[in-house]
């Protein structure tokens, strides 16, 4: 007698983005929880180290994001910082006209703030994804400026000067949770079936676009997913610091996000997230050497693309295929 | 605006064109032999400034205060200096990278200026506080009306113009020029011919390292306070001005500097719009890269796929 | 695999933060906090300041300290640049625990740190910030100079009374708060006093061309020149104008106060003037004795006013501890208010109900390559 046909396996690949996607659910339910749970005591903390905490949890939306356009994706954006400036000043700007009725409406704002910003990548993107490379990163670079000038020249929002007594109602729960938000929702979009077409476009945009990829479809939408978060973290940057000044956003930022980008390996989330945490941590550390610090980051950046282009932390891991 | 007035702010626009044409120069030939954006090179700038505020003092003792030849002497050395320098950072910093991905070389390169800005502004090396350049030459003034123009108005324009003709000298009719040109048009061929790529490279960086010392020099005789971050704004427009004239192309970047010179002083007197002043260049750079990427006197280039 | 590992580093940070409750300590020492420019655009205010606020300290220390305790200084620089002042306010107030802070010099800074100090209820005295907003931060917020509406009103009328000059171009750096608003006030009083204003133009700091805006100026036909910016780009600008032939003399305010002034500047500076909170050719005896003191502390150097302003707010603190009779925020932050009659370096004052200085101001003409008082303006 025949043996009866082996019971029939679903597909690896989709099984996989499945169960990923439940433990995904999981852990942001975690995140957020933990975030939560930490903001409730972060009264007792000391509160410079708090500070350098809600720093780290607003670098890792920086990079995450970032990551979705320049590793993911493989687009060379340099003007990250003008995302987090339109988003930041979009926020602050709502927060100081509402007065009394801010707080409770701080998560509105921030909202506001990453849609204003992910209207701005949609207005950057659409024109400038249509360059590759060099020209890319020059053009991104360029709007980023532009943005910065326009804030600078805006009164309403305190143009040169900056925009001062920003409310503080960032704490740790909005920022570990929304920092959970949004490795959740970047790496549940790349590891879904559209995802796969980032991917691709990365590989190979030729190959992709002859495959059927609307390859610009896809880097307009990691452009503006990414101004979205980047919008989010802006807003949560100016209601820590309590103030905003253009000079703040210039492509020097945007470089220092780059380099976070970099350094966990163009792609891989959790890398990413380890250079972030790191990056903001150590200049804190040297502030005692203050005047070689940024030295070192120089040269660390140097270091890192001679020896080690694919990041600090690349470590021989399969290396995703798109298929 | 009337007649005189326009006709000074072209001179000052020219003035500024010029240097930035002579920086756009150093951008667009390395663009040409090594296909990407030397970012550091705006800093190549602050070091000529501050190789002459240092080499300045000890010609004077020699020679005497604000003397021509003394004055060309301090060029040349910083120049020399300078050139040393533009090849000691592409040996180190970017022949390593020379097949990687050229995104690799564009962060390095981004590395490079910020070790160099930082640096510099440690006190143990330039200090970050703005500094007195000395006086090179004497300043006369010739009135024509109510025009006034400076000796540095004349003297800018024309030593960018003699190393214009130097330059183009160079590329046209002399065998490294040549050679030059043929590490641009295809790197491989060119090895295969026999030109020694590498040392055609050192020299294109020695070269436009020098011409970007020159500028700087020129640029601190019209604003004579150096501080190591005096590089990044003129570097920046002079970058914009080789893309928009086309970055690889010589004619280009010079028609590039000029035109950002000229656009920028006469923005920046009017009224309103002289703090748009950045954002004016940074559009300008992206309706080009929009609608003629090539630059004003580029060729289209088509990719194969 | 991934998002595991999301978990590692939120339980790192939050643990790290649950360990690091720091107290505020009691100690043997009364530490103040600091912070300025040491180095950056406006390095001379921050140095200048520091070194006055530096040899205070020392004297009060060589004369036992304040509440029987040494008073420790903790200086932080913020480089000029803004987003630095928040950093380290932050670090003295939380990581250092200091019970009071002195800084800063330019008014955007101070501006940047004054909410975080309010906030955190411990009183900051900046010595030399000119624009009203800084004390409006909070009942916290302190200066020991005097105010923009003052200086900009007495500009005018210098202008106008003393150079006898009412059609005036303005030249504002417009990523100054302290150049802006100062431009305004003496816009004010300026247009009051029947004046006219030929053009009114601006630049960004850290600019090195303004040949443009001068062009400009010049086809106005001014009879003098209000720049209201920082010493850096005013010697630029003073350069350039003669060099585009325009000669009417240039006039500020106390941003000019700098030895790099006439660094740069050299000769085309001579003919122009401005005010500022004190001279040290001044001839008071106080002022004579501490450029004395001043000079031999710092290798001969000769104080400019800040850092004449930088003993005073220090000397100010020192005294309203001795008053107070605590570090105490809140008691301590009383006594300051109720100064009056302070014998300061650069004059005897009193803080007004807005916690500004009341003072007088002085004006300097810039003549043979050197700083010259000319004359006292009283509040």
């Amino acid at each position: 007698m025949p043996d009866p046909l082996p019971p029939v396996e679903k597909p690896a690949p989709v099984a996989a983005g499945f169960s990923l996607l439940t433990g995904a659910k999981r852990w942001l339910v975690v995140g957020i929880a933990l975030a939560l749970l930490a903001s409730y005591f972060s009264g007792t903390f000391n509160r410079y180290y708090l500070g350098i905490g809600i720093d780290v949890g607003i670098a890792i939306i920086l990079a995450v994001s970032l990551n979705l356009i320049n590793g993911h994706t493989g687009q060379f954006s340099l003007g990250h910082a003008g995302f987090m400036a339109v988003g930041g000043y979009f926020a602050a700007w709502l927060s100081l006209q509402m007065g009394v009725n801010a707080k409770v409406m701080f998560p509105l704002s921030l909202l506001a703030g990453g849609l204003f910003a992910a209207v701005v990548g949609l207005v950057v993107g659409v024109p400038s994804l249509r360059l590759r490379g060099d020209y890319l990163a020059i053009v991104t670079l360029g709007f980023g400026e532009i943005i910065r000038v326009i804030a600078q020249n805006t009164e309403a929002v305190g143009a040169a000067s900056g925009l001062k007594g920003i409310p503080k109602f960032t704490n740790l729960g909005w920022t570990f949770g929304l920092a959970a938000v949004t490795i959740y929702a970047i790496t549940a979009l790349v590891n879904s079936t559209y995802g796969r077409g980032f991917l691709a476009v990365h590989d190979d945009e030729i190959a992709a676009e002859s495959s059927g990829i609307g390859t610009t479809r896809y880097k307009v939408t990691a452009f503006v997913t990414g101004a979205f978060f980047a919008g989010i973290a802006g807003g949560l940057y100016a209601h820590h610091k309590q103030f905003l000044a253009p000079t703040g956003f210039d492509w020097l930022k945007s470089v220092e996000i780059v380099v976070m980008v970099i350094l966990g390996g163009m792609g891989r989330t959790v890398g990413v997230i380890a250079a972030a945490i790191l990056l903001t941590v150590m200049p804190e550390l040297l502030r005692d050497f203050a005047e070689y610090r940024m030295i070192v980051y120089a040269l660390l950046i140097i270091f890192l693309m001679l020896v080690r282009p694919g990041g600090l932390f690349s470590i021989n891991f399969k290396r995703r295929s798109a298929a | 605006m009337d007649f005189q007035q326009t006709i000074q702010q072209l001179i000052n626009g020219l003035g500024l064109g010029s240097i930035y044409a002579l920086i756009a120069l150093g951008y667009t030939m390395v663009y040409g032999v090594l296909r990407f954006i030397n970012f550091a090179h705006s800093d190549v700038l602050m070091l000529g400034a501050f190789s002459a505020l240092y080499i300045a003092p000890k010609v004077e003792k020699v020679l005497g205060p604000q003397s021509v030849t003394g004055a060309i002497l301090v060029i040349v050395f910083s120049a020399a200096v300078c050139a040393c320098l533009g090849m000691l950072i592409e040996f180190l910093a970017y022949r390593p990278l020379r097949n990687r991905p050229k995104l690799t070389v564009l962060i390095t390169a981004i590395g490079v200026s910020l070790f160099i800005e930082f640096t510099c502004q440690n006190d143990a090396i330039f200090g970050s506080a703005t500094r007195a350049f000395p006086k090179l030459l004497p300043e006369q003034q010739f009135h024509l009306g109510k025009i006034v123009l400076g000796s540095n108005d004349i003297i800018v324009p024309v030593v960018t113009a003699l190393l214009l003709v130097g330059m183009w000298f160079i590329v046209q009719k002399t065998r490294i020029g040549t050679a030059m040109r043929a590490v641009s048009f295809n790197q491989q061929a060119a090895s295969l011919m026999g030109v020694p790529v590498n040392r055609i490279i050192s020299f294109t960086f020695g070269l436009g390292s020098a011409l970007a010392a020159v500028a700087g020099i020129l640029y601190s005789m019209k604003a004579p306070g150096i501080e190591p971050l005096m590089g990044v704004q003129p570097g920046l427009r002079a970058f914009i001005a080789a893309v928009v004239g086309g970055i690889g192309n010589l004619p280009g970047a010079v028609l590039g500097g000029l035109l950002i010179g000229v656009l920028e002083t006469f923005a920046g007197g009017i009224p309103g719009l002289s703090n748009y002043r950045d954002a004016i260049a940074f559009g300008i750079l992206i309706l080009i890269l929009l609608f003629k990427p090539a630059g004003l006197l580029g060729r289209a280039t088509i990719e194969k796929v | 695999m991934k998002l595991r590992h999301f978990a590692i580093p939120a339980f790192a940070v939050c643990l790290a933060l649950g360990l690091s409750n720091c107290k505020k300590g009691g100690g043997d020492t009364i530490k103040v906090g600091e912070f300025a420019s040491l180095t950056g655009k406006e390095a001379t205010f921050g140095m200048s300041s520091h070194e006055g606020t530096l040899l205070a300290i020392e004297e009060v220390n060589a004369t036992g300290g304040v509440l029987g305790k040494k008073v420790e200084l903790l200086t932080e620089d913020d480089q000029s640049k803004p987003g630095e002042p928040a950093n380290a306010v932050n670090k003295l107030i939380s990581k250092d625990s200091v019970v009071a802070i002195l800084g800063e010099v330019a008014s955007s800074r101070s501006l940047e740190a004054a909410p975080i100090c309010q906030q955190s209820q411990i009183p900051m005295i900046s010595p030399a910030s000119t624009n009203p907003s800084v004390t409006q931060a909070g009942d916290y917020v302190f200066r020991a100079c005097f105010t923009d509406p003052f200086q900009g009103a007495a500009l005018a009328n210098f202008s106008t009374g003393t150079l006898k000059a009412t059609k005036v171009a303005m030249l504002t750096d417009v990523k100054s708060d302290y150049s802006k608003g100062l431009a305004k006030c003496f816009k004010d009083k300026f247009l009051a006093n029947g004046g006219t204003l030929t053009t009114e133009l601006d630049y960004n700091g850290g600019d090195k061309d303004f040949k443009a805006q001068l062009t400009t100026i010049k086809n106005g036909n001014p009879q003098a020149v209000f720049v209201p910016g920082y010493y850096t780009d005013v010697a630029l600008i003073a350069i350039q104008a003669k060099q585009i032939g325009l000669t009417v003399p240039l006039f500020g305010g106390d941003g000019w106060e700098s030895s790099v002034l006439l660094d740069i500047g050299k000769d085309d500076m001579n003919g122009n003037y401005f005010s500022t909170h004190c001279a040290a050719d001044q001839g008071t005896p106080k002022m004579t004795a501490f450029v004395e003191s001043y000079k031999k502390r710092f290798n001969g150097k000769v104080p400019d006013a800040m850092a004449v302003l930088g003993y005073d707010s220090a000397m100010l603190l020192a005294d309203a501890i001795k008053r107070a009779g605590t570090t105490e925020g809140p008691k301590l932050r009383d006594a300051i208010a109720a100064t009056k009659d302070f014998e300061g370096v650069s004059g005897k004052f009193s803080l007004n109900a807005d916690r500004d200085a009341v003072k007088a101001l002085v004006f300097i003409k810039i003549e043979g390559g050197k700083f010259r008082y000319t004359a006292t303006v009283n509040p």
